[in-house]
């Protein structure tokens, strides 16, 4: 079996400033890391390798500093990474970054044999857009199955995945053929430690790495920013709420007062979540 | 292609910065389509949310507002008239038996089809599990630009719509556009749009497509749906109503008072990060940057002062309600409504009073 995780490295949020004047976001200094959801999919991806036997790649596309995250993909045991990296995918969108990546995907399966399944995170935490996963599946014409809380059952044999889909309202419970693409659903298991012949091997691993050229890709104009339909406009801080908390009135005031004024002034801005809270009251 | 390929700075500019006229075959593509999340004989609210948006784009560009319903045979009625009363002038209404629950394959190809065929402009849907599953896959067909769970739309001086979206956890906002192509696309957060006015009586025009989608074509089979409810799962993101509490609970005894608020008013609980580090709540129910973000109509924080990780998470609720000791703490900068007083005191007494309150209104008749 073979199973391809896409990782991106992101700025560590936490640490994110921004420029007050400028408003541009200050990179300078913060620390990356793996995109945290994208460690959800990769703990599942080793788990249905310890079970079932076979491969892990993991691979990226972004800038050459992004073999770090790989790196560290690797101690976690994955067994082989790919960084895909060249000055003409600067400035993608989702639709270049997942043409980037079908080929990517693409020559990995020329080399080391066509994935059964392959594992995106359920969104970043940078972009944000939860768009990449979709749009390699369409690109590669594989099967999706999003927002996944738990695998059900896989079968190698029968070549079937049946999968806990997260819908709204509820779960869907999906079978489908393998191949296909999957994301995780956050909280749904904890990353390995990794063991201590993984960390090692994580060191001295070689991080394979290829440009525009040796990922297949001939037409650049599908790259980047000329390749990336979007466009990002303006950047701007928002607005700081002017107005602080409407205190509710305490002294003096017994609880329950303070209780019953405050339903009132629940009840005074959000009168149709008043409403429905009466209904769902009455349908005990 | 190898003009001056230079790696654009960070913060990209230049020739995809600019419109174009839009190539010939782009130009026909008219109206603004908002697409209906129908399941299971609900449509999400985000969609009305969408149709009143919708509804100023299509007023400002005079052109016509459009609603994509697809379901099941005979499943769509309520909801078209419903998108009618809600401000859509045309209804795209697909029938057929594979599209009795949401699935990506099936959906995907009719909403492509659809987009071919009648070419709207701006095609929106809702920033949840259904419509950022679909809307990733329709842009990446149509080859076009998607903007990513907006939280205010707008078309500008020469029409194009401006799509603008919180980044950077909230610390940022950008507007982004697809200039040059079509439709343009984007997906908008559920609440961040009011409801738009519902007009009984209101009627438009309904164009019934038919697709061929033999079931023995989908390779994705639905086994089962599991309602929520039935499951005993925490379910942040998706309540109503959440109560949490922080340190300001002062121990795990006192935590059941949030609970128990949370049990009346029929909501969710959850709590801060250190909650978690100290074993009062599991890691499903916290709430913030590295655990759920939330998105109630309203939220309850009692001690919990509010730090920007946490903030991050709740800023989407419609109400905020906070009860702190400490009148400056920083929760008081975001929240709607503040009580100062102590929640293990206060929590009681709020649960009391609306159990009140509640159990009124269910011996009375309903009074609509
Ligand atoms: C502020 C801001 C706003 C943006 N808004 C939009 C927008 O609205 N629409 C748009 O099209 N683009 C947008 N972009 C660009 C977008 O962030 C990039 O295209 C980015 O390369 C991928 O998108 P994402 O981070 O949203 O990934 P997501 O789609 O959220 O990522 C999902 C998963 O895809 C995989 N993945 C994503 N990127 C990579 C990668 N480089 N290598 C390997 N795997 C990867 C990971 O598994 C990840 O968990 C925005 C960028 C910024 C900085
Ligand atoms: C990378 C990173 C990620 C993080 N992610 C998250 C996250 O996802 N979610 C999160 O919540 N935090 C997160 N944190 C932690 C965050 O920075 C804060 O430390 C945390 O939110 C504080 O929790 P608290 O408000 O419960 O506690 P405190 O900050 O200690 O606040 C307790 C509050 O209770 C009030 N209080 C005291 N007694 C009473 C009483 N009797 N009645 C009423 N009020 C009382 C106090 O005035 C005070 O305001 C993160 C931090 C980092 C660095």
């Amino acid at each position: 079996m073979h199973i391809v995780v896409c990782v991106k490295q992101v700025p560590d949020s936490a640490q994110i400033r921004v420029h007050p004047v400028t408003n541009t976001i200050m990179r300078q200094g913060v620390p990356t890391i793996i995109n945290p959801y994208d460690l959800f999919s990769l703990e599942e991806a080793l788990r249905l390798r310890d079970r079932h036997g076979g491969e892990v790649t993991v691979v990226t596309m972004g800038p050459p500093m992004a073999d770090t995250a790989l790196r560290k993909c690797l101690t976690f045991g994955a067994d082989r990474a790919v960084l895909l990296t060249d000055r003409f995918f600067a400035g993608s969108d989702t639709l270049a970054t997942s043409y980037a990546l079908s080929f990517l995907i693409k020559k990995v399966s020329e080399n080391w044999g066509a994935p059964d399944l392959i594992f995106c995170g359920k969104q970043t935490i940078d972009g944000d857009t939860a768009q990449v996963g979709p749009g390699v599946a369409k690109r590669l014409n594989l099967l999706q199955l999003t927002y996944v809380s738990k695998i059900e059952s896989f079968d190698m044999e029968a070549r079937e995945i049946t999968v806990d889909r997260r819908a709204e309202g509820g779960i869907q419970v999906l079978k489908t053929k393998l191949p296909c693409l999957i994301t995780m659903l956050e909280g749904t298991n904890d990353i390995r430690r990794g063991s201590i012949e993984d960390a090692l091997r994580g060191a001295r691993t070689e991080i394979i790495t290829w440009n525009a050229a040796q990922a297949g890709i001939t037409d650049l104009t599908l790259c980047g920013l000329r390749g990336s339909p979007t466009i990002v406009k303006k950047v701007f801080a928002p607005k700081p709420r002017d107005e602080k908390a409407f205190q509710i009135e305490v002294e003096g005031k017994s609880m329950s007062d303070i209780s019953d004024a405050l339903i009132a002034e629940i009840g005074k801005r959000q009168p149709v979540l008043e409403r429905d809270m009466l209904k769902g009251a009455m349908s005990y | 292609m190898n003009e001056k390929a230079k790696a654009p700075a960070a913060e990209p500019k230049s020739r995809a910065n600019q419109k174009k006229e839009l190539p010939e075959h782009l130009k026909s593509y008219k109206h603004v389509w908002v697409m209906l999340e129908l399941e299971r004989g609900v449509v999400h609210p985000v969609s009305w949310e969408l149709l009143g948006e919708g509804r100023k784009l299509a007023d400002q560009l005079k052109v016509d507002l459009g609603a994509v319903v697809l379901g099941p045979p005979g499943g769509t009625d309520a909801s078209v008239a419903d998108a009618f009363a809600y401000g859509a002038d045309v209804c795209y209404v697909v029938e057929n038996p594979a599209l009795v629950d949401y699935r990506n394959e099936p959906y995907t190809a009719v909403m492509t089809e659809l987009v071919h065929k009648y070419q709207p402009e701006i095609l929106l849907l809702g920033a949840t599990n259904l419509g950022r599953d679909l809307a990733g896959s329709v842009a990446t067909t149509l080859l076009t630009g998607l903007t990513a769970d907006c939280t205010e739309l707008a078309v500008d001086a020469d029409g194009s719509l401006a799509a603008t979206r919180p980044t950077f956890g909230g610390s940022l906002l950008c507007t982004i556009y697809t200039l040059n192509y079509r439709p343009q696309m984007a997906t908008m957060r559920p609440r961040v749009a009011p409801m738009p006015l519902y007009q009984a009586g209101r009627t438009g025009r309904i164009v019934r497509h038919d697709v061929s989608l033999p079931e023995d074509d989908i390779i994705t089979k639905i086994l089962a749906f599991l309602p929520d409810g039935s499951t005993d799962k925490a379910n942040l993101p998706y309540a109503d109503i959440v109560v949490a509490g922080g340190l300001g609970m002062q121990n795990a005894d006192n935590y059941l008072l949030v609970r128990q608020l949370a049990d009346v008013l029929g909501g969710e609980w959850g709590g801060s990060r250190p909650l978690v580090q100290k074993g009062w709540i599991s890691s499903d129910r916290q709430i913030g940057q590295t655990g759920k973000t939330i998105r109630p109509r309203l939220y309850i924080a009692a001690g919990i002062s509010g730090a920007i990780q946490h903030r991050v998470g709740v800023e989407g609720a419609d109400l905020i309600v906070a009860i702190n000791t400490d009148k400056n703490a920083p929760i008081f900068d975001f929240a709607h409504v503040g009580i100062v007083a102590d929640a293990a005191l206060a929590l009681p007494a709020l649960t009391e009073a609306f159990r009140k309150r509640l159990s009124a209104a269910a011996t009375r008749p309903a009074a609509e």
